[in-house]
């Protein structure tokens, strides 16, 4: 019962905000209702056991990218957003391609989840568990999503050097 | 019954770290001074003690004006956001010896989560940001967003750092539990040196000392208010007890930055004689909280600031190559060890 409760309120506030971010105008109105689905979704984490990608949630999307996302938005001095030049067809289109972007969500993964409430392992899955699965059975996948990382940044600093 | 324990926990903790803050603003004005030749506070109770609980009073009393061009809900959120991390990072921090029970529980840690542990005062620390940042930008004054700026780009560049020095240490220890990194430094080193991190540990120490200044604004990083550029800073449009809340803020920071550090690296409620007298702890906790705390004011008597191209310099050039390499030689160590 009391995890149902914490579904649905956790639910309402990750819905909720992220709804507030994208009907918002204002940029940085938009970037803290982010942070506030964020949050949302790290208790979500916390619920169901994962209590590590509970702080790495909070300590990377919120603590970090968040805080570079306000550092542009406040550097660039962004105004209210403006109404932007939609043509009819246009709006037609993305509401289409909303939708089948939401189907093949449904089918992809609503549709295969058992949508469990608490922790599956009883206890949460502990920091070895982690640790062995990302270096033990995933070590190449984690190591070419890295290095993938790395070649993404050197990429975006050759090309802003570029210029100069 | 166990949330019920927790909360008076937590309850107690709040008042005692929110209650020692008018202390330790005295204790600063009182350590300045002396570092300056003054004598400092001395009118309002023995020593100027209650200088503090005089200055708050006034500082109820005083007219909150709010500038009309502000952003209203963000002006008004950004000091609350300001104190509550903070706060909440010592839901970890074992403040005594856990041995110490009553009525079988454990009275001195509000809380131990073994998978979370420092994780939690490194989430803190990071969402501590949002009050200066959003208080500079819901102003609307350019001094104030440009202190924001600052901050932002600052808390960024020494998070890297700081996370870097606790890996040191969660290397060493190979637990992110306060309580186990506090237990693993009571076994004594080769040669009788104590097994404090200090010893073990002593980049990673420099390195969480000094991205912890930065990470809380103090001398020599206290760019975001820097008084003598951008008036006040990020709180130059707060006035009376909002921007009291800035004040207290700060302090706590100190506060926690101290009892965190103590607990890291200096073995926390570990002491002579402990053993035999668990209830010890809490003063040998307290003694090494306040000697760290009087380093800071010290620091902050003998330091000029920053530049800024000197402060991003001295993160990424200097620290962050530093904790890259301490991180690498600690894993080495632990590694050929085999295990902790």
């Amino acid at each position: 019962m009391t995890e149902w409760i914490l579904f649905i309120v956790l639910t309402a506030v990750a819905v909720g905000s992220a709804l507030m971010m994208v009907l918002n105008r204002n940029p940085v109105h938009a970037a803290l209702w982010l942070v506030l689905t964020f949050l949302a979704v790290a208790v979500f984490f916390l619920v169901l056991g994962a209590q590590f990608l509970f702080a790495a949630q909070i300590i990377i999307y919120t603590g970090a990218i968040m805080v570079l996302f306000l550092f542009v938005v406040m550097l660039l001095n962004l105004e209210r957003e403006r109404e932007p030049i939609v043509t009819g067809g246009q709006r037609a289109a993305a509401v289409a391609l909303a939708f089948a972007l939401l189907a093949v969500l449904v089918i992809a993964i609503a549709a295969r989840t058992s949508f469990p409430t608490m922790a599956m392992v009883p206890g949460g899955i502990t920091l070895t568990d982690l640790g062995v699965a990302l270096f033990d059975e995933w070590l190449l996948p984690f190591e070419l999503a890295s290095i993938l990382l790395l070649v993404a940044m050197i990429g975006a600093i050759a090309l802003a050097r570029r210029r100069t | 019954m166990e949330y019920l324990i927790m909360t008076i926990k937590a309850v107690v903790v709040f008042a005692v770290v929110a209650g020692s803050m008018p202390f330790i603003v005295w204790a600063e004005r009182k350590v300045m001074a002396d570092a300056q030749a003054r004598i400092g506070p001395n009118r309002v109770g023995p020593y100027g003690i209650l200088q503090s609980f005089a200055d708050a009073l006034k500082l109820m009393f005083k007219e909150d004006v709010t500038p009309r061009q502000v952003d209203k809900p963000i002006y008004f959120l950004a000091p609350v956001l300001a104190m509550i991390p903070a706060l909440t990072a010592f839901a970890v921090v074992p403040y005594g010896s856990p041995e110490v029970t009553v009525y079988g529980v454990p009275i001195f840690y509000v809380t131990d989560p073994k998978q979370v542990g420092v994780l939690w005062v490194f989430a803190v620390t990071t969402l501590s940001v949002y009050g200066v940042v959003l208080a500079g930008w819901a102003s609307n004054n350019k001094w104030s967003l440009l202190g924001a700026l600052r901050s932002a780009a600052q808390m960024i560049s020494y998070e890297v750092a700081l996370g870097l020095a606790i890996l040191g240490v969660v290397l060493g220890s190979g637990s992110l539990s306060l309580i186990d990194i506090v237990e693993k430094q009571a076994v004594p080193r080769a040669f009788g040196i104590p097994g404090i991190w200090l010893f073990a540990q002593p980049v990673a120490f420099l390195l969480f000392f000094t991205a912890s200044l930065a990470e809380t604004n103090r001398t020599p990083f206290d760019l975001p208010e820097a008084e003598s550029e951008l008036v006040a800073g990020f709180h130059t449009e707060y006035s009376s007890f909002k921007f009291a809340m800035f004040f207290m803020a700060e302090y706590i920071n100190v506060l926690t930055v101290s009892a965190v550090v103590a607990t890291l690296f200096l073995g926390g409620w570990l002491g002579p004689g402990v053993g035999q007298f668990p209830l010890l702890g809490v003063v040998y906790f307290a003694l090494k909280t306040a000697a760290l705390i009087y380093l800071i004011m010290w620091l902050r008597a003998t330091l000029p600031r920053f530049r800024y191209d000197q402060l991003m310099r001295f993160a990424w050039k200097v620290l962050l190559p530093l904790g890259l390499a301490n991180v690498f030689i600690t894993a080495l160590w632990v590694g050929l060890r085999g295990g902790t």
